[in-house]
């Protein structure tokens, strides 16, 4: 079982509202759900559609073909009919598209009224919901309970109206629709347990609350701000100040400030506001201070496309800064990945006291999957600052103080009798401003050449799915991983392919330590997929490496992968060997 | 009982006769009469001559970025609440580079003390013009002269109800030590803009140019009157006001309205990794 629902309309018109609840009904019925949104930089109208792929066994792509098609406007029909399978269905409501479709696949189901007849126009998402379980032949009754959980605060009244509207707009499906699904809904069992569903974004968010963040200050942008505002929903709960600043320079100023007086900080931004920050960035190198920058990617250059995705900077995300300094910079490629990666990067952040970027995109940000559980007891929380007694008792304490690994002690101000002095200039081991060429090759070396090789062992080998020695190899990174990972489960029955997924970037995975490479070179073709014009992994694989592609798919329409596109592609490829 | 050694720091790098040393003296006395030991703040500076201060005094110290000192300082004050925070920076710094924060960290009205060492000149990149230069000025950059209107900070201050706004002058140590404790002790984002010259690059506004013009704002005058102040912060050219100008005991601080902080500073506070389990139920 494997269907594809797409709800297409302006915005305002309760796509989200639709497309939310459903995902979250199928999640919470045990089956596989991965979605994805499509929106414009607007607050109504336009045209936008959420798109949900439910299955019995795991999901991680959107496909190109659907199997019911919402069209809450017009533009829906002749945007998205050619998409529909061969037994593809469009349910609409005449009275709000002005428009009659005569046509068996087409079902006129009256949202509005029948959300009129049971209380208010406003459930006419309730009803669109229960028409599409009807459709499925899926009972509502997980629906219900998840009517009675949203509407907890409007009152009994509200939920009873809800409930009958979504009864009725399923009735009204299974009844009126000949042509659905229903007759194969005998085999819709119960799939499995509750799984739970979460976004990238979400994912980010619980990644830092789980990671004891407790400062976050950013301005908002799309695709970031729902990190924001996850975190800004957690502030009470877990003792966290959320500040949104005037600006981005602001907004990791802010982080640094908080950092320096010992909290664990963090800001989140999108490509236009990461190079605002920037100098900011650079500062976090110099002064070594702890601080982990969310960065959620969308197409540039500039203001772009405000709400759609691209991998456009990932070179931008490994140079940015002026001078040289460590940094860490993760893409993940499911929320599960997303969840963790976060996790590690504070622990990082924090023992190595360098920037950690964790990259995103707007796919990403957005997709929700669903998963079985986290394990929380992977999490790791260490504090590694030097806090009251243990600074107190020492004797003196210098900021900077030359050690074996790189790392200084990081004591807070405030906390003790010692001082702590930070310098944006070049500084000595007390933190004072230095000219000198012997500190400032030392210190260089510290910051550098000492600490680089200790983060380098805490990077993980890319990870690799399908055959142990393949002929074809597909690599990418970020939020390419699930795409990857079908297409290779779709060939893998007639080629010798497999996927080469990278989430953590830089420092790149070292080919002394991992034997990635040999994969590389022994498979008869090598491509690299990426969701960007230039290539950008590419380039860097082949500098940290000496590995040169020979082929790639590269997309940069603003939209992310599909399942049939990505096939074709590497089909071509396969074809021609 | 702290004495000045306590607070003294690194040999400034300061031209003589620096309008600088008459501020760090007055710092200095200030910190001493007040008695906050070295260990007990944080001195928040931008880049500039200016900003050099904190390493000339023992404190906890971050000299951050050209303009950046205000977002540092509400990161730390937020992140610990009872750590008293002053920024140094200069009037390039502050009210050029750092603009948009000055107007913000009015807004909030986080604790904070600014003491802006304004010389009316770029010092530390060799004498460009600043937002507080006259205009007509001439510099190498200007050649014309300075077109735009120079920038009133006390009167930008009290327009956005800035809590506490005062003008100083570095010739006078002991009025501006006097102004530095008045800021200290008030409650509220203080902003104090000391002028002082510049005698390597400004050649306008000297000494002498400061002597003949400053005059000290009387007992009979109402800092808390708005409108007046206002008056007052319009008041440049042959009479220079100093002292405190404007005084709003009715801002609530920034910190105070956070319920998260409301018993304790943030950074005192544990995380609790045993709500972790029930976070994690609400994505089922």
């Amino acid at each position: 079982m494997d269907y594809t629902i797409k709800i297409g309309g302006e915005a305002g018109q309760g796509i989200q509202t639709v497309g939310g609840t459903l995902a979250g009904f199928f999640a919470k019925s045990g089956y596989h759900v991965f979605t994805n949104q499509d929106y414009e930089s607007r607050i109504r109208g336009g045209h936008n559609f959420y798109q949900i792929r439910v299955s019995d066994s795991p999901v991680m792509s959107s496909r190109d073909k659907i199997d019911i098609l919402v069209a809450m406007d017009r533009d829906s029909i002749p945007l998205h009919e050619k998409e529909l399978t061969e037994i593809g269905q469009v349910v609409y409501d005449s009275s709000t598209l002005k428009q009659k479709y005569d046509n068996p696949r087409f079902l006129d189901l009256p949202f509005v009224n029948i959300a009129l007849k049971h209380g208010d126009k406003i459930m006419a998402s309730t009803v669109a919901v229960g028409a599409v379980l009807g459709m499925l032949g899926m009972k509502p009754d997980i629906l219900n309970e998840i009517i009675k959980v949203t509407f907890k605060k409007k009152g009994e009244e509200i939920i009873k109206n809800n409930i009958n509207a979504a009864k009725a707009g399923h009735d009204f499906a299974l009844e009126n629709c000949k042509e659905c699904f229903s007759t194969t809904a005998a085999k819709n069992g119960q799939p499995g347990n509750p799984k739970m569903l979460i976004s990238g974004t979400e994912a980010i968010g619980f990644g830092a609350v789980a990671s004891g963040v407790k400062f976050y200050s950013a301005y908002p942008m799309t695709p970031a701000t729902g990190i924001m505002n996850y975190i800004a929903g957690k502030e009470e709960e877990y003792g966290i100040i959320v500040e949104q600043a005037e600006d981005e320079i602001s907004a990791i100023n802010m982080s640094l400030g908080a950092s320096f007086a010992g909290v664990r900080s963090m800001t989140g931004t999108s490509g236009g506001g990461f190079a605002l920050m920037t100098e900011g960035l650079s500062l976090a190198g110099m002064t070594e201070i702890p601080v982990v920058i969310a960065l959620a990617q969308r197409p540039g250059p500039a203001t772009g496309l405000p709400t759609r995705t691209e991998q456009g900077d990932l070179m931008f995300a490994l140079y940015a800064g002026h001078g040289e300094f460590p940094r860490i910079v993760f893409a993940p490629g499911t929320p599960e990945q997303a969840f963790y990666l976060t996790n590690k990067g504070f622990d990082l952040a924090e023992k190595y006291q360098i920037p950690v970027i964790i990259m995103t995109d707007q796919y990403l940000a957005d997709a929700q999957w669903t998963f079985d559980e986290f394990d929380l007891s992977r999490l790791e929380y260490t504090d590694y600052r030097l806090r009251s007694d243990r600074l107190e008792k020492l004797t003196e304490y210098k900021r900077y103080a030359f050690t074996e690994t790189g790392v200084t002690p990081l004591g807070i101000p405030g906390d003790s009798r010692h001082l702590v002095v930070i310098d944006s200039d070049e500084h000595d081991e007390d933190g004072h401003i230095v000219e000198d060429a012997e500190i400032r090759t030392r210190m260089m070396d510290k910051r550098i050449f000492k600490k680089m090789p200790h983060i380098r062992e805490e990077i993980a080998p890319p990870a690799l799915y399908g055959s142990k020695r393949p002929d074809i190899v597909i690599v990418g990174w970020g939020s390419t991983y699930g795409i990857m990972k079908e297409v290779v489960d779709l060939f893998s029955k007639n080629s010798n392919i497999a996927m080469m997924h990278f989430s953590e970037i830089y420092p790149f995975p070292s080919p002394e330590n991992f034997y990635y490479l040999k994969d590389l070179h022994n498979a008869k073709l090598a491509i690299c997929v990426e969701n960007n014009a230039t290539g950008q992994f590419a380039r860097l694989m082949r500098a940290e490496t000496g590995f040169e592609f020979k082929a790639s798919v590269n997309k940069y329409d603003g939209r992310p992968f599909t399942l049939e596109s990505l096939a074709g592609e590497i089909n071509e490829y396969i074809r021609g060997l | 009982m702290s004495t000045l050694e306590d607070y003294s720091g690194q040999q400034p790098a300061w031209c003589p006769g620096c309008g600088n040393f008459g501020i760090l003296k007055s710092f200095k006395d200030a910190m001493v009469e007040m008695d906050i030991g070295p260990e007990q703040f944080s001195i928040v500076s931008g880049i500039g001559q200016s900003s050099k201060f904190p390493h000339y005094v023992k404190c906890n110290t971050f000299n951050g970025l050209h303009g950046r000192a205000l977002p540092v300082a509400t990161g730390i004050r937020l992140a610990n609440n009872e750590h008293p925070v002053m920024v140094f920076t200069g009037d390039g710094d502050c009210y050029g580079e750092g603009g948009n924060h000055l107007i913000h960290a009015i807004r909030r009205n986080i604790n904070v003390k600014l003491f802006v060492h304004d010389n009316q000149i770029y010092g530390l990149t060799k004498g460009q013009a600043s937002p507080t230069s006259m205009e007509g000025t001439k510099t190498k950059n200007q050649p014309f002269g300075v077109f735009s209107e120079q920038l009133n900070p006390m009167a930008l201050a009290v327009a956005l109800d800035c809590s506490f706004v005062a003008r100083g002058f570095s010739g006078d140590t002991e009025h501006t030590k006097e102004l530095i404790k008045a800021a200290l002790s008030h409650k509220g984002f203080s902003l104090v803009d000391i002028l002082q010259p510049c005698v390597s690059f400004n050649k306008t506004n000297t000494y002498q140019w400061y002597q003949e013009r400053v005059y000290k704002i009387g007992p009979d005058y109402d800092p808390e009157d708005k409108v007046q102040a206002f008056q007052k912060a319009l008041e440049w050219g042959e009479r220079i006001p100093i002292g405190i100008i404007f005084k709003n005991n009715s801002r609530i601080i920034y910190e105070e309205r956070i319920p998260v902080i409301k018993d304790a500073p943030l950074v005192n506070q544990s995380f609790d990794s045993i709500k972790l389990e029930g976070t994690l139920k609400e994505f089922y």
